[in-house]
């Protein structure tokens, strides 16, 4: 059901462009409103989760059990899982960010001989997420090729190292089928082991669906059906200098491939904020990786106590110095 | 808002980041490569559409059938016939290679790994 509604969405998201720029000739509204669209809607979007989380208090510092906290001087304290200070957990972050550490402790239940029951590591999850995710932006780092006037001088390097193996023309870009294979995985995942079918949701399958479809549509027209990039780098030049113009000759070859390429890209950078995909953001506010664990050694206050009302010892004096004087109690201040 | 020195801090690298391509061009509009069309000459290959979009897979054609099949004479749709060859057939009306084919490969960083072997000039060295 969550699968059916998923792919009927990501089909109906391809079929408005097609549409739109056969059936009518809505190239303007495709190639550049909705575009800036998107763009404007994923900045305002992201900075808005963003604030209202930080609008919620920092708790209570989570210790991780994974690592020995700062103790006693002749106890070894673990200073990247359980940091207590700034460096370490700069290099938690970066390490958590980076290389995905805490995916890496995935575990799998498996009922071996006897019966008995055994957890064993699972990197097949790390090691899909790790190859998706650096995929990912390796192809849209090459994809600024499009839009930079002139064009950096490591795009070209880039490229060379993602055609390495010079195979057919134009060359084969690892990354966009690495991109395709990891994304292809991470569904099939989710189809194949029966608990997280049960627990998997539109709101999981669409982005995949969706990064399927820019990854296919985007080597169709590579390899197979091609459009003129030549006219591709003049709309992106000329969308990325605010000076918006369709090129002169359209987009050639089957135009409507590179819409709804771009289209599948506008609707997933639109939906980006308001989708599971703003982890993105989210990780650097996670609470359980980017406090030190100074739990014992600096005072903490809850952040949400209401202010309590006291009373100094100072001020109670003041209230009854006279009295105090008087059965003799010897007070502070005259 | 809690922490707001970093979240902020956080996000104003974020906008800058997403927002580079606008900085890094700004303002500049876009121009089409002006490549040199031969003058001699003109039709090319297939259609011009086609060759623009498609000519190395036109190129990987011939080179998989001169290499492996040892075919060297191409038909194309309206039946002339070519010799399948990188220099002596593309570059002998694309006389020069920086004039035409460089506009354009240096417009999208495109670097075709053909002429470490291939010659750029006519003839035997
Ligand atoms: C209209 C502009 C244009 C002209 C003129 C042009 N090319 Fe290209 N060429 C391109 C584009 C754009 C690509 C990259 C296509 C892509 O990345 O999908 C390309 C790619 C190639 C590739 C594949 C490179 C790779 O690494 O994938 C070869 C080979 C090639 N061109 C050969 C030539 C030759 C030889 C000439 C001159 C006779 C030439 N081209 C003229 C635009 C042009
Ligand atoms: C018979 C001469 C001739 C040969 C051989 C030839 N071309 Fe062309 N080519 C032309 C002409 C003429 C044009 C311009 C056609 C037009 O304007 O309609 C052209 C156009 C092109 C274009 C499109 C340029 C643009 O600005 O969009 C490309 C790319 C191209 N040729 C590549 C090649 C390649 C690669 C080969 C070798 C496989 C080749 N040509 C062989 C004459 C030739
Ligand atoms: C490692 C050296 C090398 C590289 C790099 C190379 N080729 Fe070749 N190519 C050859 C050799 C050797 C032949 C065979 C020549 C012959 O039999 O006439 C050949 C033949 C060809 C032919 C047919 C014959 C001719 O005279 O052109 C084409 C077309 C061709 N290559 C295209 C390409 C293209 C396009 C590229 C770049 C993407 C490329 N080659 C890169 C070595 C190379
Ligand atoms: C989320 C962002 C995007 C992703 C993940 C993505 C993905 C891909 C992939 C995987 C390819 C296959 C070829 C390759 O590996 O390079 C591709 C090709 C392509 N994409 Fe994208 N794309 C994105 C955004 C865009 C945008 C915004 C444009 C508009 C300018 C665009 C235009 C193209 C074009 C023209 C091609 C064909 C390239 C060629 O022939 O060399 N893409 N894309």
């Amino acid at each position: 059901m969550n699968i059916a509604f998923s792919i009927l969405t990501v089909v109906v998201i391809g079929l408005i462009p097609w549409i739109g720029t056969t059936a009518v000739n809505l190239q303007y509204l495709f190639g550049i409103i909705i575009p800036y669209a998107a763009v404007i809607i994923f900045l305002l979007g992201v900075v808005y989760r963003i604030v209202k989380w930080g609008k919620s208090p920092t708790p209570f510092r989570i210790p991780t059990t994974c690592g020995q906290q700062k103790t006693l001087p002749w106890i070894k304290q673990n200073r990247i899982e359980n940091p207590s200070n700034v460096v370490g957990v700069i290099i938690r972050m970066a390490l958590e960010i980076l290389a995905f550490r805490s995916l890496f402790r995935t575990t799998r239940a498996e009922l071996k001989e006897g019966p008995r029951l055994a957890y064993g590591g699972f990197p097949w999850l790390w090691l899909a997420a790790l190859v998706f995710h650096y995929a990912f932006l390796t192809v849209v780092i090459r994809h600024l090729r499009f839009f930079l006037d002139p064009v950096p001088f490591f795009i070209a390097w880039l490229a060379r190292l993602d055609g390495l193996l010079e195979v057919g023309l134009p060359v084969y870009m690892l990354s966009g089928f690495a991109l395709f294979a990891a994304v292809s995985y991470l569904f099939i995942r989710r189809v194949v082991v029966p608990q997280l079918r049960y627990i998997s949701l539109a709101a999981d399958y669409f982005p995949l669906f969706l990064i399927l479809c820019i990854a296919g549509t985007g080597i169709l027209m590579r390899y197979f059906f091609k459009v003129d990039v030549i006219s591709v780098r003049e709309l992106a030049v000329s969308l990325a200098g605010f000076q918006p113009k369709l090129p002169d000759n359209g987009i050639g070859g089957v135009s409507y491939l590179f819409y709804m390429h771009l289209f599948y890209v506008s609707v997933l950078v639109a939906y980006f904020p308001f989708s599971k995909l703003m982890h993105s953001g989210g990780i650097f506010l996670s609470p359980t990786r980017n406090l030190a664990n100074t739990n014992r050694a600096v005072r903490h206050i809850n952040p949400w106590n209401y202010p309590v009302k006291v009373h100094t010892y100072a001020e109670y004096e003041d209230d009854f110095r006279e009295q105090m004087k008087e059965a003799q109690i010897p007070v502070e201040r005259d | 808002m809690y922490d707001s020195g970093k979240i902020i801090a956080g996000l104003v690298i974020f906008i800058i980041l997403i927002t580079f391509p606008f900085w890094y061009n700004h303002g500049k509009a876009s121009i089409a490569p002006d490549r040199v069309l031969p003058k001699d000459q003109k039709e090319c290959v297939e259609e011009i559409s086609y060759m623009t979009s498609s000519h190395m897979q036109l190129l990987n054609d011939w080179r998989t059938s001169v290499v492996r099949d040892t075919n060297r004479i191409y038909k194309n749709k309206k039946g002339k016939t070519f010799s399948m060859s990188l220099t002596n057939t593309c570059l002998d009306c694309h006389s020069s290679k920086a004039d035409f084919c460089d506009k354009c490969h240096n417009y999208l960083a495109v670097v075709p790994y053909c002429w470490e072997c291939h010659l750029t000039e006519k003839g035997n060295p």
